[in-house]
């Protein structure tokens, strides 16, 4: 393996490692999203045929919200013992930590991602079971182009007072494509239309994905070093 | 130098309110309210020339680490924010009496909302990070990152719905306007990009003018 | 191998150094003391590559701080206040990652060989959390051993240290010394200064106010040079 891969899979490791081990542990990320799960409900129920209707844009307003907390745990987990000097002072590509990073974050959000439809289909008693597969490639592209520009930020953020405001308000303009994108594409899949439609949608997303991703392994150093 | 400049501009500015205004002709549909359009045009087309300012100067800063480049991408900002908000401003004003509502969702009002907020945000980023250096190197990244998302933003929520009139003057073949409009269109968005030129670059020297005076404070210590 | 010419760091409006110049040859150990506020740690920030200089240049082993950033990276070891250490990880685990972040294959017997250098064979496989700050001290000195630097930088690192771990980290400067490194310590403490230094320095308002080779240098001495400067920056 190059070390550029090594380094990459060091971070996703130790991240998981360290999520998994936490007192808060990882599990309190698959809750929150459950805790919206209830609340959309109570927003927008009884009647179970508003939620259905709303549900793509219901899932990925979820998605990203515990979205925007999971990237600011990535850091702040860096934050304990100046363990981002230690990243810095690495004789490391800081390309691959970024990548690393980005591996762990989408890990973590994925994990929830899967956990909110589980309980969706459940908790609604729709039949989403067909889409899944479908469901599941739109989140893990959706995710990463969050993912990918999110984590620029969360480092930037990570050590500001105002690290849980600013976040969001950086991110969350710049990750509209992805919002729309995303949405289209699981409503798409929820109603099981063909690829026609979808792939413009499939282009999109994967467009924001391939430029940012690009984006955050040329600038992140600078943003790790500043 | 630059008071030529900025004479030049206040000159163009007049000539373009008054060819807007009086010389260029009633619109057949929409009445004296379409006279807004000599604003909210050249207002997004400069906010337009700004952000590809921040772009170019961000990662001319990346590359060189020169904090000249650093004080035009925060000139460049500031007015980019201006001139969105403006374009966000008149867009709203033209609105009321032609679509009846002072918002509408269409594409392109909202993606240039979008805009608006991505390089305020890029404003807020710059005064709430204390160190300089540091702060210049996140607002040079947040200046590509934004850059390089206004047209994937465009693009998706233009597909996303359209309710705005076709792009009429950036359409690549000829505008579809009448001949006496464009002339007046194109006077005032002359006079836009003159307009940010000047501002830009007082800006770009109130700016100098600081950080000198703070390297002299400095080498007296 | 270290060297530093008019280094100037500031910060805002304050001035933490005010241009320092120092050499440490190969071989040798600069002790560099001060008080609180004199700029040690910024020093040793810069000589790490951690902060940039506002003026002046330094170099290691011949690679500048700013320009030769990642060759420097890769021959310095610093052990400092922060441990650099994920609490929820083990010791060995730590190690591991610092060898797998540069890129290395992690050798488990090297790991283990540093933990026991520095007496902690024993506690490899607790968290990091469950250990004392001592021994947490002593986990960052492993890795430091493990990367086998050619620079050795150490700000406060015997505070907190039992004397077995005191007595490990003498040791293993006088072997790194004798490996033909260079090291910058800088301590509060002039016994400490004074036991493992070849020269020692003090830093008093950004600048170095006093220099003297250990050679025949009393407690004494030292104390009246320290206060000495402290009286002419008062």
């Amino acid at each position: 393996m190059s070390p550029f891969l090594r380094t990459a899979w060091a971070v996703f490791r130790k991240d998981i490692a360290v999520e998994r081990r936490a007192k808060e542990g990882a599990n309190a990320l698959g809750f929150f999203a459950l805790l919206l799960l209830f609340l959309f409900y109570f927003a927008l129920g009884p009647d179970g045929d508003r939620i259905r209707a709303a549900l793509p844009g219901l899932f990925w307003l979820a998605f990203i919200l515990a979205g925007v907390l999971g990237l600011g745990r990535a850091f702040a987990l860096e934050q304990e013992n100046d363990c981002l000097d230690g990243l810095i002072l690495a004789p490391a590509d800081k390309g691959a930590i970024y990548l690393g990073k980005l591996a762990g974050t989408t890990a973590l959000m994925l994990g929830m991602e899967v956990a909110f439809i589980t309980a969706t289909g459940i908790f609604y008693n729709l039949d989403i079971w067909a889409a899944v597969p479908r469901l599941l490639l739109v989140a893990l592209a959706g995710t990463v182009g969050f993912a990918a520009v999110g984590t620029l930020f969360a480092a930037m953020t990570a050590h500001l007072r105002a690290r849980e405001v600013l976040l969001p308000v950086l991110l969350l303009p710049l990750a509209v494509p992805v919002l729309l994108a995303a949405v289209k594409l699981t409503d798409l899949a929820l109603a099981g239309e063909g690829w026609g439609p979808a792939w413009p949608w499939w282009q999109l997303l994967l467009g924001f994905d391939v430029v940012f991703l690009v984006a955050g392994l040329l600038t992140f150093e600078f943003v790790l070093e500043a | 130098m630059h008071r030529i400049l900025g004479g030049l501009a206040a000159v163009l500015l007049a000539l373009g309110l008054w060819v807007g205004l009086g010389l260029a002709p009633r619109d057949a549909v929409q009445g004296n309210a379409q006279r807004i359009m000599y604003v909210h045009v050249p207002a997004i087309l400069t906010g337009y020339v700004a952000i590809g300012l921040v772009l170019v100067a961000s990662v001319a800063y990346l590359w060189t680490r020169r904090a000249v480049w650093d004080r035009v991408a925060a000139a460049a900002g500031e007015l980019a924010v201006c001139f969105v908000g403006l374009t966000l401003a008149t867009g709203s004003i033209w609105g009321k009496p032609t679509w009846g509502t002072w918002w509408t969702w269409d594409a392109r009002l909202t993606s240039t909302a979008l805009l608006f907020v991505i390089y305020l945000g890029y404003l807020l980023l710059r005064s709430v990070v204390e160190d300089p250096e540091r702060a210049a190197t996140y607002a040079a990244v947040l200046g590509i990152v934004g850059a390089l998302d206004v047209p994937i933003i465009h693009f998706s929520v233009e597909w996303w719905r359209t309710l705005h009139q076709p792009a009429t003057v950036l359409k690549p073949q000829a505008p579809s306007m009448d001949p006496a409009m464009y002339r007046a269109l194109m006077v005032n968005v002359v006079a836009f990009l003159a307009t940010f030129a000047y501002l830009a670059i007082r800006r770009y020297r109130l700016l100098t003018l600081r950080a000198e005076a703070l390297t002299r404070t400095i080498a007296g210590v | 191998m270290i060297e530093a010419i008019g280094l100037v760091k500031l910060y805002g409006m304050h001035a933490a150094l005010r241009g320092v110049t120092l050499e440490v040859p190969a071989g040798q150990v600069l002790t560099i003391l001060g008080h609180n506020g004199s700029g040690k740690t910024t020093l040793v920030r810069l000589l790490a590559t951690l902060v940039r200089p506002t003026a002046g240049h330094g170099r290691i082993a011949g690679h500048d701080l700013v320009d030769g950033r990642d060759e420097v990276r890769r021959l310095v070891a610093v052990v400092g206040h922060s441990t650099h250490l994920y609490d929820d990880l083990t010791a060995r685990e730590n190690l591991a990652f610092a060898e797998a972040l540069a890129g290395r294959r992690a050798d488990a017997a090297r790991i283990d060989a540093a933990l026991a250098r520095v007496g902690l064979d024993g506690q490899a496989g607790i968290r990091v959390c469950a250990l004392s700050s001592g021994l947490r001290r002593r986990v960052a000195l492993a890795r430091a051993m493990l990367r086998e630097p050619r620079v050795l930088l150490l700000d406060e690192a015997f505070s907190g240290l039992d004397p077995e771990g005191t007595k490990r980290l003498e040791d293993y400067l006088h072997a790194f010394k004798a490996g033909g490194g260079a090291a910058v310590v800088v301590t509060h403490s002039l016994g400490r200064a004074l036991a493992v230094a070849d020269r020692v320095a003090i830093l008093a308002a950004g600048r170095i106010a006093a220099e003297a080779t250990r050679g025949s240098l009393t407690e004494e001495a030292l104390q009246r040079l320290y206060l000495g400067t402290t009286d002419a920056t008062a």
